[in-house]
């Protein structure tokens, strides 16, 4: 009887290591949402060094230095959360032994990568335009969107991640004024919180 | 002992090789040789054979195409592959359940 055990857990094995991207790292998450909180800190302090009041919600003409200042903020919160993402979940493959570039893993980032690179050149445009307030409900709607949809080939728990972003997001949208606050919820707590859950559970 | 219905064992699927091939190829549609050698961890010749005689058997399908210069062979389970591979796990397990 036991090899036919050993059978059915193999095929279970195999049917989930093949179909899932299991070595997504919740200290991927824990690090991204890290680099995100203090990512949403330098924003704060450079709109207040220009004193600049966000909460206002107005369409704002920033000037040059301010928007090249947010953008470059911006620019490096982002390498350092993929930096942070990747790490984590390599480190996680090395450990598990399993590729890490798998069908499964490519399932994952393709899913993803529609809403978050046509997201990226939405809040380009968004920003052309000096909607400034409406940055980070774009964000928060796509970055949602892509864990909704990437969610199939990965941790289920990554589609609850995205069902709260695109709420954080719709929220955000209608309180334009608080939009850094939600982005930094959704960014920054929501990946600490989710993190520390997943890691905890697939350890 | 109770007369379990060994009938529905399929040989062609007793090998751990093959098991892993068809568990694969159950849950995702066209996958290239690369992956499913890496997920095994099996040499090429030893997972070559094995795919032979199951594309044989007619339960999976391949396909072979250039990405640049480099073929690449995929391999997809045909519906009578699943079915047959169904059964099998089916009758896997009654065996366990009844065992």
């Amino acid at each position: 009887m036991n090899k036919y055990e050993n059978d059915i857990t193999h095929i279970r094995q195999m049917m989930e290591r093949s179909s899932t991207f299991i070595s997504l790292s919740g200290l991927s998450g824990v690090g991204a949402g890290l680099v995100a909180l203090v990512g949403c800190l330098l924003t704060f302090y450079i709109l207040g060094e220009h004193q600049i009041d966000y909460f206002d919600g107005k369409p704002n003409y920033y000037s040059y230095e301010v928007i090249m200042q947010l953008a470059a903020v911006a620019i490096a919160t982002l390498i350092f959360a993929i930096a942070s993402g990747i790490y984590f979940t390599v480190q996680k493959s090395k450990k598990l032994g399993y590729p890490l570039w798998s069908s499964a893993t490519r399932n994952t980032v393709n899913a993803a990568s529609v809403p978050l690179v046509i997201g990226g050149l939405f809040c380009i445009i968004v920003t052309w335009h000096h909607l400034f307030y409406l940055v980070a409900p774009c964000m928060l709607i796509f970055y949602g969107l892509a864990l909704v949809s990437a969610a199939k080939y990965t941790h289920k728990d990554i589609f609850w991640l995205g069902l709260l972003q695109l709420v954080l997001g719709i929220l955000a949208a209608i309180f334009v004024g608080y939009g850094l606050i939600f982005w930094g919820i959704g960014f920054g707590i929501l990946h600490i919180i989710y993190g520390i859950l997943i890691h905890q559970k697939y350890k | 002992m109770k007369d379990i219905d060994i009938s529905n064992i399929n040989k062609d699927f007793e090998s751990r090789v093959r098991l892993g091939i068809m568990s694969i190829l159950m849950v995702n549609e066209w996958i290239t040789f690369t992956d499913v050698k890496q997920m095994l961890e099996l040499s090429d010749g030893n997972l070559a054979s094995h795919t032979t005689a199951l594309e044989n058997k007619k339960y999976i399908d391949v396909r072979k195409a250039f990405v640049g210069r480099k073929p690449e062979t995929s391999y997809r389970a045909t519906t009578e592959g699943k079915l047959s591979f169904q059964k099998h796990i089916e009758a896997l397990a009654a065996l366990i359940g009844k065992g």
